[in-house]
């Protein structure tokens, strides 16, 4: 197993930089997920960790040994691609086997291991098949035996699940958390999906456009987003987002937009006045609100404009002045479209960003 | 009652039935014809061949085998050794298929997946050449020929007729390797694989069916040969089977049309039987490469 480290790693392609001084730290032995919508670079920062693409500048370390010219042969890396990438003239044997065979192991080790592998992933009686004749989880699995058959130091899993169906991708995401697990390779996830990334890694490092984010925990990255984009990307359902003012209504310090008022609690005050902006961007989760049906201290009034049963909770849609919210709800409340209710986000769960788009709970201590 | 949409009359079906099998004949009638200039034409050369005179043209007389005699012994002292021709066809077709195949299928995949100055320019300029007519270079080539000794030699001829080919083989292969994914190749680099055993081991397999394509055209291109090999070749111990023919017919004796019949079928029959068994082969490769390696 191996520990992997870029250092201000940048790739351009022509013009365009595709990924822009990324620096991130693998432990040994850890999952971590590269997040972002596509064209973000994190394919390619995959392909140059694989030594398919050469680096434009920066470095690659496994185990402190600088990796930017050694060929991908060399650096011992399982990859599994988004289009499974199975040669298609071969059995699905020859497959697995291929890597060994290209290592001139003994035909008896081989085929120990290729058993080994397709008992570890549950498609041994698919062995003698052509990758033609299987469906895309099958493939999916023959693909990820392929990578792990060499017992690779590092494991570059790239969209492995957008091909699958959504009960498969459930369960596939589970096993694999479970091999990595098991095995213990390191393991970098490329997605696009946060609730896979979420689910999967250790860690996860939000790209957008090329520049890296945010990078640490699921929890942590949820909880306390560094950034709008970061706050935005994150949580499903996402993330309310309003453009609000500060101003004191009242005589009270509020956050305004048009006729909707959020009183704010002096911890919040304190933040606000040290940045010395007006305009912000306020972030609330849809299940860190609460819904009433009579006013209380930081409330504001709004009105039921459409409710989303979700199964275990209700999403409900609310009108408040201007602004509109999603708040999650548990489904006892008896809530009607039109209703009249009161809206009570938790403000120690508030995020504010500053027009650039910053966190303001990490730049100003309270 | 609603009126249906559907107003289905008894007689309507068989109206429709009728038509149906209006069409077919007409349809059937119409290949019949248009098909019998070539029946007429092979007919006329089979049974020309097999017997002494053909009455109306069509009709034989007396069957003989007379016309195959060339089969073990030449017409006449003017004619070099049948089989000696037909070895040197064998080989202008075999060396078409070994010239096109060997050159063709590396350097369309260089020109498939390697970024190089220049790559548009090859690309373009070996389109020029394709759409250039062969005919035009006919002396400039026998310049170049005799200069390298190659005159008179199959040699010769198999090396221009593949050199002219090269564009229509490399472009066909291109787009066979085009449709492998970019990901398989990269899949067999991080599997561990050089770049020439990603080559060897992943991608030719997999453009059998190109390789397969251009083959049967290098190989029937080499076999039927006539402008080359009638202008290149004057030593008869190098003719081929289209100059055994092309003799027969503008010779100095009077035209002998059972003689010719035979020969034309003999040089016409390794590349019936060949169809007979690449047929089905054949089509799945114009199916494959239309979408191009599939």
């Amino acid at each position: 197993m191996a520990q992997v480290r870029l250092v201000k790693l940048r790739k351009e392609f022509g013009k365009v930089v595709a990924v822009n001084d990324l620096s991130l730290e693998i432990k040994d032995g850890e999952f971590i997920a590269m997040l972002g919508p596509s064209g973000c670079g994190k394919t390619t920062t995959l392909l140059m960790i694989a030594g398919i693409y050469y680096p434009t500048r920066g470095e690659i370390y496994f185990d402190d040994v600088l990796m930017n010219e050694v060929p991908p042969k060399d650096r011992h890396v399982g990859l599994v691609f988004q289009s499974y990438a199975l040669y298609p003239h071969m059995t699905v044997y020859q497959n697995i086997a291929f890597p060994l065979r290209l290592a001139k192991k003994s035909k008896r080790e081989i085929d120990e291991k290729v058993h080994e592998v397709a008992r570890l992933t549950q498609i041994e009686d698919l062995l003698d098949r052509m990758p033609s004749q299987l469906s895309g989880g099958q493939q999916q699995r023959v693909a990820l035996c392929r990578a792990l058959v060499k017992e690779p130091e590092v494991l570059l899993l790239d969209e492995p699940l957008s091909n699958l169906d959504a009960r498969l991708r459930i369960e596939t995401r589970a096993e694999i958390k479970r091999l990595q697990q098991e095995l213990g390779i390191t393991t970098i996830l490329v997605t696009h999906d946060q609730v896979e990334a979420m689910t999967m890694a250790e860690r996860i490092a939000v790209l957008h456009q090329g520049v890296l984010q945010q990078y640490g925990p699921p929890n942590e990255l949820y909880d306390a987003p560094r950034n709008l984009f970061v706050a935005s990307f994150i949580g499903d359902p996402p993330m309310n987002l309003v453009r609000v003012r500060y101003e004191i209504k009242e005589g009270r310090p509020c956050l305004v937009a048009g006729d909707f008022a959020l009183p704010l609690s002096s911890e919040w005050v304190q933040r606000i006045e040290k940045s010395g902006e007006r305009e912000f961007t306020l972030g609330i989760r849809p299940e860190d609100m609460n819904l009433l049906f009579n006013e209380q201290d930081h409330a504001f009034p709004g009105r039921v404009s459409l409710i989303e049963p979700l199964g275990g909770a209700v999403l409900v849609h609310i009108h408040a002045g201007s602004a509109r919210f999603r708040v999650l709800t548990s489904r006892e409340k008896q809530i009607f479209l039109g209703n009249q209710v009161w809206v009570q986000p938790k403000l120690e769960k508030l995020q504010l960003f500053l027009p650039d788009g910053r966190s303001i709970r990490e730049l100003y201590e309270a | 009652m609603r009126r249906s949409a559907y107003p289905l009359k008894a007689d309507t079906l068989k109206k429709i039935r009728r038509r149906e099998r209006a069409i077919k004949v007409l349809l059937y009638s119409f290949l019949f014809i248009t098909a019998l200039p070539i029946i007429i034409g092979y007919s006329w050369l089979f049974l020309n061949s097999f017997s002494e005179r053909l009455v109306y043209g069509l009709i034989p007389e007396q069957l003989t085998l007379k016309n195959w005699s060339f089969l073990w012994k030449p017409p006449s002292p003017y004619y070099p050794s049948l089989w000696r021709t037909f070895a040197n066809t064998l080989i202008l077709g075999l060396g078409m298929v070994i010239a096109v195949v060997g050159i063709s299928t590396p350097a369309a995949y260089v020109l498939s997946r390697m970024k190089f100055p220049g790559r548009i320019e090859i690309l373009a300029g070996t389109l020029i050449l394709h759409s250039f007519p062969g005919i035009t270079l006919l002396i400039s080539l026998y310049y170049v020929l005799r200069t390298l000794g190659l005159l008179n030699t199959v040699v010769g001829v198999f090396l221009v007729k593949a050199g002219l080919m090269m564009p229509f083989a490399i472009w066909v292969m291109k787009g066979f390797f085009d449709g492998i994914p970019w990901d398989v190749e990269r899949a067999a680099l991080v599997d561990g694989a050089t770049r020439f055993q990603t080559w060897y081991k992943v991608m030719l397999p997999q453009v059998k069916p190109g390789i397969g394509a251009i083959s049967i055209f290098a190989f029937l291109s080499g076999w039927s040969e006539y402008i080359y090999v009638i202008t290149f070749i004057h030593d008869k111990r190098s003719w081929t089977l289209s100059s055994y023919v092309n003799s027969i017919i503008g010779d100095y004796r009077f035209l002998d049309y059972g003689l010719l019949a035979s020969t034309a079928l003999f040089y016409m029959l390794p590349v019936l039987v060949f169809f007979l068994f690449a047929q089905r082969y054949l089509l799945q490769v114009s199916i494959g490469g239309m979408k191009g390696g599939g």
